[in-house]
């Protein structure tokens, strides 16, 4: 029993200025969706260019000789073991310092000094890296006159400790005041409540935040440069001396006029980027992971 | 704590004649200052029966403010030893605020501060020498919505307070998990799955679970926040079985919502209401009995009888 359709009322009825409007907005939504192709192209084609040039370079000798002194031959095994103690050392740096800051700001701190805090990070992770190096080199390196590893790792966590502390700041923030109420009420201090159940809680997200610091310590060159400043040596363990990199290896490698060179810094380029997709997947799993719970 | 400490001691001074004409002492804090002997694992008899019961509280012209807001006024009432006293009054009537006042959690809220005084066994609780986590340890409290540790299994959340403030043998936090998990009725239920993550359990479960830890630290006093608002009604008549049975030993004060759940519990009854400039304050207090078939005031009967709140 359909009920007989009566004739549309004259307001219903589809102007030209609206036939006018459905083709400019088809336009813009097709400029739109060329912006969107155009902003996913890079991050895929570095990818794909790294991984075709640096595959064919991907061998034995890379993961674990050192660089000849001269010509063909040897591998990166300093700048592997440089990029792995400058990181490390900059992480053991960064996260006491961070952690540290982001529980003054999300628990001890008033408002405005939670603020400046907030602030002082959020300039810190504007500022150029190479502002990093030139800085550390001027009280860690000039000095003692010559470039050490040990000023390499400080200038990296001078770029760790802004995204350490404002995720750890973050997670705090999440962590329901019903858990810290809980535990004060059954008498436990406020410092024990602190470590023992607002850090326990978010202690997955805050790992989050230290491994995406990591990767982004890892992949940069700027920093090291006035610092640990590269090295063809292996060094492990003296912080006092220069230092290889993996960044730094690619840096040198690329600029030399020996294709087996360039060969090595595709191979170590290819290297930091597993090293560095491969944190940033294994964040992006765990986060989702959560949500899912 | 960034908390300012309260003026209690003043407050004190004004009411010799009423804290003498209760045979209250005037109150040396000593024996809140020391762990006591009895806030650990091997106490595990401390409700003796051969002297007084312990935990009597107190409040003496009691108000409480968030910053320039007075949010309770001057509350003065007893509360008996080893029986359960329930809070009750509509929503806003500072019933939540004073609960929290009687172990000091509302400190924890910036700018929470308080005037009068509590006391515990006839001791200031506001005395500057007393020191709040030792208070907390006494007076436990059991909050409105179950708030086990999530990242702790059920035994870990029960011997939370014991492992977060001390050292333990093993032994001995068996034993704890075992005679609070009993106390707290949730025994049989989890004793095979002690391991287990405490979120994994029920809503009820959880909250008796909270109970469970709460005593673990044996305390004297129990302040229940609604502890039964978040439940279903049957997770919420085991509640109030629960507390039923831990009224021998120990002092429970409840707030709740429910006037069916305090006529059932509650042993006395204090009835608050909001006032002028929305501040809280006590209408009358009495046995629940009275308090429910007999009031005193009309307030109180216009909200017994459902007339309003």
């Amino acid at each position: 029993m359909a009920a007989a359709v009566t004739p549309l009322p004259r307001a219903l009825v589809r102007t030209r200025n609206e036939a006018r409007r459905s083709i400019v907005d088809r336009f813009f939504r097709g400029l739109c969706v060329v912006a969107a192709v155009v902003g996913i192209i890079p991050p895929f084609a570095i990818i794909g260019y790294v991984v075709l040039n640096g595959a064919s370079a991907m061998n034995l000798d890379l993961l674990t000789k050192p660089p000849r002194a001269l010509g063909t031959g040897g591998g990166a095994v300093a700048a592997i073991l440089g990029s792995l103690q400058l990181v490390g050392l900059a992480t053991i740096i960064a996260v006491p310092v961070g952690v540290g800051a982001a529980v003054y700001v999300a628990e001890f701190g008033g408002r405005r000094s939670a603020t400046i805090v907030r602030f002082a990070a959020d300039v810190l992770v504007g500022i150029p890296s190479i502002l990093m190096g030139i800085f550390v080199f001027t009280f860690l390196v000039l000095p003692f006159r010559h470039f050490n590893a040990f000023a390499g790792s400080v200038a990296l966590s001078f770029l760790m400790v802004p995204v350490v502390m404002r995720t750890t700041e973050e997670i705090i923030r999440l962590v329901p005041d019903s858990l810290r109420e809980a535990s004060l009420a059954l008498g436990v201090p406020r410092w024990r409540t602190v470590l023992s159940i607002v850090l326990r809680t978010g202690l997955g997200g805050i790992l989050t935040g230290i491994m995406l610091a990591v990767a982004r310590a890892a992949g940069e060159t700027a920093p090291l440069l006035f610092t640990a400043l590269g090295s063809r040596l292996v060094n492990v363990g003296s912080f006092d001396k220069p230092m290889d990199a993996l960044p730094i290896f690619v840096f040198i490698n690329a600029r030399q006029p020996i294709s087996a060179l360039n060969e090595q810094a595709w191979g170590a380029a290819l290297l930091l980027l597993l090293f560095v997709l491969t944190i940033n997947i294994l964040v992006r799993v765990r986060s989702v992971s959560r949500q899912a719970r | 704590m960034t908390v300012e400490s309260p003026a209690a001691p003043d407050a004190a001074d004004d009411t010799p004649t009423l804290s003498q004409a209760n045979g209250a002492a005037p109150a040396p804090p000593v024996r809140l200052d020391p762990p006591r002997p009895a806030a650990g694992p091997s106490g595990a008899g401390s409700e003796s029966t051969s002297e007084t019961p312990q935990g009597a509280m107190s409040a003496e012209h009691l108000s409480v403010y968030y910053g320039g807001f007075r949010a309770v006024r001057d509350v003065t009432l007893q509360i008996r030893p080893h029986a359960v006293t329930a809070l009750i009054g509509p929503s806003g009537c500072g019933k939540t605020t004073f609960l929290r006042t009687l172990n000091r959690m509302h400190e924890v809220v910036p700018g929470a501060r308080v005037e009068g005084d509590v006391r515990l066994d006839g001791a200031s609780v506001y005395d500057p020498d007393v020191d709040p986590v030792q208070l907390r340890r006494i007076v436990g409290m059991v909050f409105q919505r179950p708030n086990p540790f999530p990242t702790m299994s059920i035994y870990d959340n029960v011997v939370a307070g014991l492992r977060l403030t001390g050292r333990y043998g093993r032994v001995e936090l068996d034993q704890v998990v075992e005679r609070s998990l009993r106390r707290a009725a949730l025994w049989d239920e989890v004793k095979d799955k002690l391991r287990a993550n405490g979120m994994s359990l029920s809503g009820g479960q959880q909250q008796r679970l909270c109970i469970a830890r709460a005593l673990a630290v044996d305390p004297e006093v129990l302040l229940m926040d609604e502890p039964a608002s978040a439940l279903d009604p049957i997770a919420t008549l085991r509640i109030e079985e629960l507390i039923a049975e831990l009224r021998s030993n120990y002092t429970i004060v409840i707030v709740t919502h429910n006037m069916q759940q305090a006529s059932r519990v509650s042993d006395q009854t204090a009835f608050f209401t909001m006032g002028d400039e929305r501040a809280g304050y006590l209408v009358e207090m009495g046995d629940t009995i009275d308090i429910f078939t007999n009031p005193r005031e009309q307030l109180t009967e216009d909200y017994v009888s459902g007339r309003f709140g």
